[in-house]
């Protein structure tokens, strides 16, 4: 069986998100940038499925502009065995995501597509407040949480995300809002990967060497038939509405007298 | 205009968070009609009906898919009747609160209808614009929807509170065709359990008082401390990811950007930085109250009241000074 990984290049966690003084977008000109910390689990879990015999080759595919050989080098450092590049200077919408793994699919036939659930969280990282997690609009989606759900449906193939923990039948534990579903997916299935699965693992100095002779092809939107097509429009992108900071009591009593007197809470 | 609304139930009753997606779908534009889509099988799928029928005073219609295939919300049959329901209704909005269902059913419905869904939507400015969070929370982005119909939307609930109004006459229901409902998909994915910790606590997206511990209390049995605090205030769990990840709670309490989003009244962090990940979760709430023991911490920045002090003495304290909740 043949696993194919889809990774993105996202803005490095450690960098303060700025918007834009025009409010056309956030600031990603000489930000930082790295694989997205959900794809990183992604291509752990398709290399430990490999390691455990259950696979025979690891594909990393990415799609966006020129740098995301970067990022493939990187999966590819990790372990992937080979790698595609989508190239587009469009911005992709998850649609247009979908869509162009839909038909790298349809060429490699993997059984098992992995993607990182599209959302990344840092929290209490060392307690700093600056550090967070981001995406790089151009990539494949910016807090979407939507290309998984969308290219299973394109395939007819079944869905598993969040995958929190998975064994070899395929078996996927999903967090869900009452608490973890269990679910038995028939091979094909794309899973998008969650942060608690696997804890990823360092890209040795040798085999970042051996990275750079492995095969990265190269491939247009056009060579696979897939019409870039945008849906929506960017109006704006502001700062949120920041909340003030409040008081510093001295006491619990002083406490319960301000939120019974004053915020009228309990 | 005409919205489809998917709607979760649980124990024959529409789930608050579908509720808001009524309210947020009524602010789309001035003659909406507004259908409530639920799916299950058997008698409280029925009585879920009867309840969406005058839930919210918006609502026009409650469709109804009874079958053995949808009795789970898989996305697979789930995605499959939303296309179906679309090609039937064909409405120009479609809409389902961004909890873990519509999250998973919502794009991959998209997918089968070929267009781009909008998700965790926090303001709605007319029937094609609205404003998203991105980047964790830090930015606010406002986009223009230029796509073919339907309009697909995940919505934030805690933006959209419920009313307390609900409708004086129930509105009509009506069965959705399945005759042509299956096919080879629906059975490729199978439902195997649902493992939740049953509480008697309420439910984190809809506390009133939200009471959470982070790393610093150390350890699963400290929280129980925490969750005696909770039963006196009538007040939900949460927790960080720190302390869901050291193990100390089970995963679905955890708040923030990959947890859960609240809103309450109060809410109260005990041992909580404020990690902006964290921050994101609770931006929302009305009053928040921190108690750290470190004063250069974070979360005293957004709280309207902090204590500094060690919070293994300040938690018995107010387990014993606050008042029996009424």
């Amino acid at each position: 069986m043949k696993i194919m990984v889809a990774i993105k290049r996202v803005v490095d966690y450690a960098v303060k998100i700025r918007v834009k003084p025009d409010k056309t977008g956030v600031e990603t000109k000489n930000v930082k940038m790295s694989m997205n910390p959900f794809c990183e689990i992604a291509i752990e879990e398709a290399l430990r499925i490999k390691e455990a015999g259950l696979a025979s080759e690891v594909v990393a595919v990415s799609m966006g502009p020129a740098q995301c050989v970067d990022t493939l080098r990187t999966g590819l450092a990790m372990g992937a065995d080979r790698a595609i590049h989508v190239e587009s200077n469009h911005h992709l919408y998850p649609l247009n995501v979908a869509k162009l793994l839909k038909a790298l699919v349809d060429v490699e036939k993997p059984g098992l597509l992995l993607l990182g659930k599209q959302i990344a969280e840092f929290e209490e990282w060392d307690g700093d407040i600056d550090f967070s997690s981001l995406f790089e609009k151009l990539a494949i989606d910016d807090d979407c949480n939507q290309t998984g759900q969308m290219v299973a449906g394109l395939l007819n193939w079944p869905q598993g995300t969040f995958a929190s923990k998975e064994k070899q039948t395929v078996t996927v534990d999903r967090e869900v809002d009452e608490g973890i579903e269990t679910l038995c997916l028939d091979l094909p299935a794309v899973i998008t990967t969650d942060l608690r699965l696997n804890q990823p693992r360092y890209a040795t100095l040798p085999n970042i060497m051996k990275a750079k002779s492995k095969p990265i092809k190269k491939v247009t939107p056009n060579e696979l038939n897939v019409q870039i097509r945008s849906d929506i429009e960017v109006v704006e992108v502001t700062e949120p509405p920041k909340r003030k900071a409040g008081v510093i009591l001295s006491s619990v009593d002083e406490l319960i007298d301000k939120l019974k007197n004053e915020a009228r809470v309990i | 205009i005409s919205t489809l609304v998917l709607a979760e139930h649980e124990g024959g009753c529409i789930k608050s968070s579908s509720i808001s997606s009524i309210e947020a779908a009524n602010s789309l534009g001035e003659n909406n009609s507004i259908s409530m889509l639920l799916a299950g099988s058997g008698s409280s799928l029925q009585e879920a009906a009867t309840h969406a029928a005058s839930c919210h005073p918006s609502v026009s219609q409650v469709l109804v898919a009874d079958s053995d295939k949808l009795k789970y919300p898989l996305a697979e049959a789930w995605a499959k009747l939303v296309e179906m329901v679309q090609n039937a209704g064909v409405y120009s909005h479609i809409l389902a609160a961004s909890g873990s269902f519509g999250k998973n059913i919502l794009p991959r419905a998209a997918a089968l209808l070929d267009v781009s869904p909008i998700t965790d939507v926090i303001a709605i400015s007319g029937s094609h614009q609205f404003v998203r969070p991105i980047y964790a929370g830090n930015a606010l982005s406002t986009v223009r929807y230029t796509g073919e119909p339907p309009c697909m939307l995940s919505i934030r609930s805690t933006s959209f509170p419920v009313p307390s109004e609900t409708r004086s006459s129930a509105a009509p229901i009506s069965q959705v065709d399945l005759s042509t409902f299956g096919g080879g998909t629906l059975n490729k994915a199978r439902f195997v359990k649902l493992t939740s910790q049953d509480s008697e606590r309420p439910d984190l997206g809809n506390a009133r008082i939200v009471v959470t511990g982070g790393r610093a209390l150390k350890s699963a049995e400290n929280f129980k401390m925490l969750e005696k605090l909770a039963e006196k205030l009538g007040a939900a769990v949460g927790a960080t990811r720190a302390a869901v990840d050291a193990g100390f709670v089970p995963n679905e309490l955890q708040i923030g950007q990959t947890g859960k989003i609240v809103a309450p009244d109060l809410y109260m962090a005990f041992g909580v930085s404020g990690a902006i990940q964290h921050l994101a979760g609770i931006r929302d709430s009305k009053v928040i109250v921190a108690v750290n023991k470190d004063p250069d911490a974070p979360i005293f920045q957004v709280a309207d009241y902090g204590l500094v002090g060690d919070l293994f003495e300040i938690i018995p304290e107010l387990q014993e000074k606050l008042p029996e909740k009424t």
